[in-house]
């Protein structure tokens, strides 16, 4: 609770003395005035705070914390997420002009459902939840996201929020209808009731696009939420795509998140042309129906986002949970004094009468009680002093004697990251590029906080190359999608100097080409800017390790596009030396009557020999990777390097074909860096598609060897070679 | 590879200096068959390097002032054994490869079709598109002159041997009756034009019926001769008037050296007081870089200059205004030239250029005009011949 005393200014009282008898405020009349202001009713006035500046933004902050809740709830209980986001426009005949609209958005998720009795207490009260009071990793971490989400709905159209949810999947589900009381902080219900309509069949006829789905039991398929929680939100907002947007949350939640499924039904229409598609992700599907993935546990396909009818699914890219964290205590480093006091306090509370020998090991992490005993020789007090007996000055001392000790850092199995594998995965899946790198640092320590630090870039491919690299950033497997440059990460990246790897970089400011950068906190407590988590804060310790990572994944890339430019050269001397082998051919077949075609092919033979370098497979490092060694590292993925120019060069842009052998391609190598320790990439199988039976016929043979994978991939290492600027794939039977 | 310079070639046509006729013909045939006989050696060896995995090269004897040879004795320049190999898998040959396969090709044909081609016929002939691409297989004309050159050199044949001849350039008028190709040609009777010296002026061309002039005199530009043939010096001074048009053709040079050695014509030379017209004078002398390997048939080493000289200016009484201000590149190019082996030895051309640096300007041979407009023909030439007055 926050106690604010309304005071009537200094200034106001001078200003008004002049005037005779004008009522002063006496102590009394203040004290009169001066109350509680609940939590609730200062949010709903500092609604920015939570990230509810503008209409558009207020769409987006919705959908993202009720996303990031269902992820949350999905991991804890150990559920593959399966999450679908509708959102409809309530007023679709509204004018061209009009800015904003009534927008209803409903989540469903298939987490583990939430009891009856603790709806009201999870929806409707500001700073409630699981999440605060511990040091675990999560995405939610003060718990005010969803019941601020349903506030401000209440607040701009006086509708209450709709919760269904079914804890056990023997029962019906719950139907509650609550509305935020802000001045109580507290729910108030206004529907309570049993429903079997869960998921809301409403929603799968809504569009051409979710008929379709659902008839193929892909779209909120019944069974296939034993158990699950829905919320529907009606607010004002506006439903624009662009950066910041709810397509591109979705989509980076995806990138970092290839264990979950998520389904998104974008409104009827936008709110105004300001068409900007950032990532080639949204709406770049091929619109082909068998290619959307089954909603069972273990769907198989390739994991590319696809779009039916308006309907984008975002498929699962690996089908295991990220490991769970555990929580773990503070460290005495990470505290600060009046936190010690509180949990001084707190401890008295909870164990009438505990020590304060038992207090330093119980509730820190890495005190052993031989350095609890130092501890309170420290501040002058024996094992068996008790904590109520602790002066304010021992405190103190206490606090101080943390500083200085010398103790092992905190643990960090607190930490899941996504994972070198799993983060090329969704940088696969989400960002269409040629040079895929990721590294994923060791975890560090900040104010006493464990944290880990990874990073990934893509390059090349369809990326826009005159535009400055666009940075993704993530803290606990959350997008963050606004106040880029108050954050950390950007920071990073503007201070790594990426000439250094052959790119270009304006002075103090992002590097320029067809780059994306994706940098991920993972921490048990990741220190936001503000409440409204868009930043993260600057501390040294995580900007160092955000630099680290990234001129680890700089170094990667710069020695691929050193090898490039070689093998760039190389290839285009050998088209010199082709071009003119077939002249060279038949003028000595017109004079000497030898055969024109052996010449030829022994001339190109020759040429081939002499510029095999253009054949060279790269590693991870850019080295030549020698035949006999194939000892690919892991952090890289190299689709296809740029096509020279030239007769025998792929076609500019690359054609559909190409672009998909390459994607999967990519996949091989993908599937094939999995480690034991690891969970399992899905299947890859060779998908059929829909129109592209023409150009199959033609294809060159090698993409017909490409592998009919029916089992899994573990430890297979498929070998790609370029092959006049194409990868194509050595076979090795017997790998699938 | 033809390891020899300028050997095989450039006898076949010196020593025939005999009647035409059947033995001509297949002397011809003959000349022909060998010169075939050359391509394909070049083409075998080429294909056969392909198809054992070798590189495929070809031997192009080096025509650069390094590779170029001062023959004190003789006093002519020769090519030196020097030769560089044209690579196929060579970025900057590659191109010049495929070409050279073109002309070898483009010139059997002519050889067995028994026609000749100019210079620019034989760049539309090796002319098209290389397959697959959008490029031409010769940029310009220059590209395939060059490689032809390259040809002469390396398959030790000379230009009429590939059938291939240059433009006219240069004319001639004067006491001599010449055979061009059959038709009898009087160069008494030449009117103002004069005739015009073909690019081929080998014997099996060009027989020499009856000569009765004594001497030949060259100048370098056609302004220049016109001006001798309507003064009918060589009538006067019972003589043969040539122009080479600035640097004379092989042609032209050609023509001159059998009119030297075939006929014991000395050959005067009128030329520039400048870099440029002392150069031309050093290649009718003693043979150019670039055609080294022909000095034999080309290098006129008795040839003389009459004019214009340095001293000219003082000694002809000539006005201020006829100076041309040397600048930076004329000096430089004169200290080159007097550094020439074959300059470097002779007193006369020393104290020559020296005069010409110390003097700053140069001189046409139109500045004896401001004399008088025909003082060159009437008075300059003929004293100086009186007096021998030359360099040689």
């Amino acid at each position: 609770m926050t106690r604010v005393a309304e005071r009537p200014s200094a200034e106001g009282e001078t200003k008004v003395s002049g005037k005779k008898t004008a009522a002063r405020a006496t102590a009394e009349s203040m004290a009169a005035k001066q109350r509680d202001i609940s939590v609730s009713e200062f949010f709903a006035k500092n609604r920015h705070l939570l990230g509810f500046d503008n209409p558009r933004k207020a769409l987006l902050t919705t959908v993202k914390e009720a996303v990031d809740n269902s992820l949350d709830a999905c991991e804890e209980a150990g559920i593959l997420p399966d999450i679908t986001v509708v959102i409809e426009d309530l007023q679709p005949d509204r004018g061209r002009e009009v800015k904003q609209s009534r927008y209803r958005i409903t989540v469903v998720d298939n987490g583990p459902g939430i009891v009856r009795k603790q709806v009201e207490n999870v929806f409707g009260r500001l700073l409630f939840g699981s999440k605060f009071h511990r040091l675990k990793m999560s995405r939610g971490q003060q718990g005010i996201g969803i019941s601020a989400a349903g506030m401000y709905g209440l607040i701009t159209t006086g509708k209450p929020m709709l919760i269904q949810t079914r804890p056990r999947a023997d029962q019906p589900a719950h139907h509650i209808e609550l509305a935020m009381n802000t001045k109580t902080n507290r729910a108030e219900v206004t529907v309570d009731e049993e429903t079997e309509d869960f998921p809301l069949a409403r929603l799968k006829g809504l569009t051409a696009g979710t008929r379709e789905l659902a008839q193929r039991g892909e779209f909120l398929a019944a069974g296939a939420y034993p158990t699950g929680t829905s919320v529907t939100v009606e607010l004002e907002g506006r439903y624009q795509k662009g950066r910041g947007s709810v397509d591109e949350f979705l989509e980076l939640t995806a990138i970092a998140n290839p264990h979950a499924r998520i389904t998104f039904v974008p409104p009827s229409r936008e709110s105004a042309a300001e068409d900007e598609t950032l990532l080639a992700g949204a709406g770049r599907g091929r619109g082909s129906a068998d290619e959307t993935p089954g909603v069972t546990a273990e769907p198989e396909s390739p994991a590319q986002t696809t779009e039916t009818g308006g309907v984008v699914v975002f498929p699962r890219g690996v089908a295991e949970l990220p490991p769970e964290t555990k929580e773990i205590q503070p460290h005495p480093k990470g505290i600060e004094l009046g936190i010690l006091i509180q949990m001084l306090k707190d401890y008295e509370a909870a164990e009438k009468g505990g020590t304060l020998y038992k207090f330093l090991q119980e509730r820190f992490c890495r005190v052993s009680s031989s350095t609890a005993s130092e501890f309170c020789q420290t501040i002058k007090a024996t094992a068996r002093t008790k904590v109520s007996d602790l002066e304010p000055a021992q405190a103190e001392a206490l606090f101080r004697a943390f500083q200085e000790a010398k103790l092992a850092p905190p643990p960090t199995d607190c930490l899941a990251p996504i994972g070198v594998r799993q983060l090329l995965a969704g940088m696969l899946k989400g960002v269409k590029a040629e040079f895929y790198a990721a590294s994923s640092r060791e975890p560090e320590v900040y104010r006493g906080r464990p944290f880990q630090i990874e990073a990934a870039i893509a390059f090349g491919g369809d990326l826009p190359k005159d535009e400055s690299a666009r940075v993704i950033r993530f803290a606990n497997r959350v997008p963050l999608l606004f106040q880029q440059s108050a954050c950390s990460s950007f920071k990073s990246v503007t201070e790594t100097n990426w000439r250094n790897y052959d790119l270009q970089q304006p002075r103090e400011s992002l590097p320029v080409g067809p780059l994306v950068i994706m940098i991920h906190m993972a921490s048990v407590w990741v220190p936001f800017t503000s409440e409204s988590k868009e930043a993260i804060a600057d501390y040294d310790e995580v900007r160092k390790e955000m630099k680290l990572a990234l001129m680890e994944c700089g170094r990667k890339l710069g020695t691929y596009l050193k090898k490039r430019a070689k093998m760039k050269r190389e290839a285009e001397r050998r088209d010199v030396f082709q071009k003119y082998i077939g002249e060279i051919s038949k003028a000595l077949s017109a004079i000497n009557g030898s055969d024109a075609s052996r010449l030829y092919e022994a001339l190109l033979a020759q040429a081939k020999k002499r510029t095999a370098i253009a054949d060279q497979r790269l590693d991870d490092e850019g080295k030549r990777i020698k035949d006999e060694d194939p000892a690919d590292q892991d952090g890289v993925i190299i689709v296809a390097p740029t096509p020279a120019e030239g007769p025998a060069g792929v076609p500019p842009g690359g054609m559909p074909g190409g672009v998909l052998s390459k994607a999967e391609a990519a996949r091989l190598k993908v599937a094939s860096l999995a480690k034991d320790d690891e969970p399992a990439l899905l299947d890859v199988r060779e998908t059929p598609r829909a129109g592209r039976g023409k150009a199959k016929a033609g294809d060159p043979p090698s993409s017909k060897s490409k592998p009919e994978a029916s089992g899994p991939a573990h430890g297979a290492k498929p070998r790609m070679r370029l092959v006049d600027g194409k990868l194509v794939r050595v076979d090795e039977p017997g790998l699938f | 590879m033809a390891k020899k310079t300028s050997g095989s070639g450039g006898g076949s046509g010196a020593g025939g200096a005999g009647g035409a006729g059947g033995g001509m013909t297949a002397r011809i045939k003959e000349r022909d068959a060998r010169t075939r006989g050359k391509i394909v050696e070049l083409a075998d060896r080429i294909s056969t390097s392909a198809l054992s995995m070798r590189e495929p090269k070809i031997e192009i004897p080096i025509r650069a002032k390094s590779n170029t040879i001062w023959d004190r004795k003789r006093r002519v320049l020769r090519m030196g054994d020097a030769s560089s190999e044209r690579e196929l898998f060579n970025l900057s040959q590659a191109k010049q490869f495929m070409q050279t396969c073109l002309h070898s090709s483009s010139i059997k044909d002519l050889i067995e079709a028994e026609k000749t081609l100019s210079l620019r016929g034989m760049f539309y002939k090796g002319l098209h598109t290389v397959a697959g691409t959008k490029e031409k297989t010769f940029a310009d004309q220059d590209e395939s002159d060059a490689v032809l050159e390259d040809l002469e050199v390396s398959l030790g044949a000379l230009r009429e041997e590939l059938h291939i001849f240059a433009k006219k350039k240069g004319t001639m008028i004067g006491n001599i009756t010449i055979v061009d190709t059959g038709d009898e040609i009087d160069c008494r009777r030449m009117g103002s034009g004069g005739y015009a010296i073909p690019s081929i002026v080998e014997p099996d061309v060009i027989q020499f019926k009856k000569c009765d002039a004594k001497f030949v005199l060259h100048v370098e530009k056609d302004t220049v001769w016109g001006r001798f043939n309507e003064d009918k010096f060589w009538q006067k001074h019972n003589c043969i008037l040539t122009e080479g048009g600035g640097q004379p053709s092989r042609g032209v040079r050609r023509l001159l050296q059998r009119l030297n050695t075939e006929l014991g014509l000395p050959i005067y030379c009128l030329l520039d007081c400048d870099p440029w017209g002392h150069y031309i004078f050093s290649v009718i002398k003693q043979g150019s870089i670039s055609l080294a390997f022909e000095s034999n048939r080309l290098a006129i080493p008795e040839a003389k200059f009459v004019g214009v000289r340095s001293k000219d200016y003082a000694e002809c009484g000539l006005s201020d205004d006829v100076q041309i201000a040397l600048n930076d590149n004329d000096t430089k190019r004169a200290k080159e030239i007097a550094a020439y082996p074959w300059f470097v030895e002779h007193k006369g051309w020393q104290k020559e250029i020296d005069l010409m640096l110390k003097n700053g300007f140069k001189m046409e041979v139109e500045s004896l005009i401001t004399k008088d407009i025909s003082y060159v023909t009437e008075t300059y030439v003929p004293q100086r011949l009186r007096a021998k007055d030359w360099l040689d």
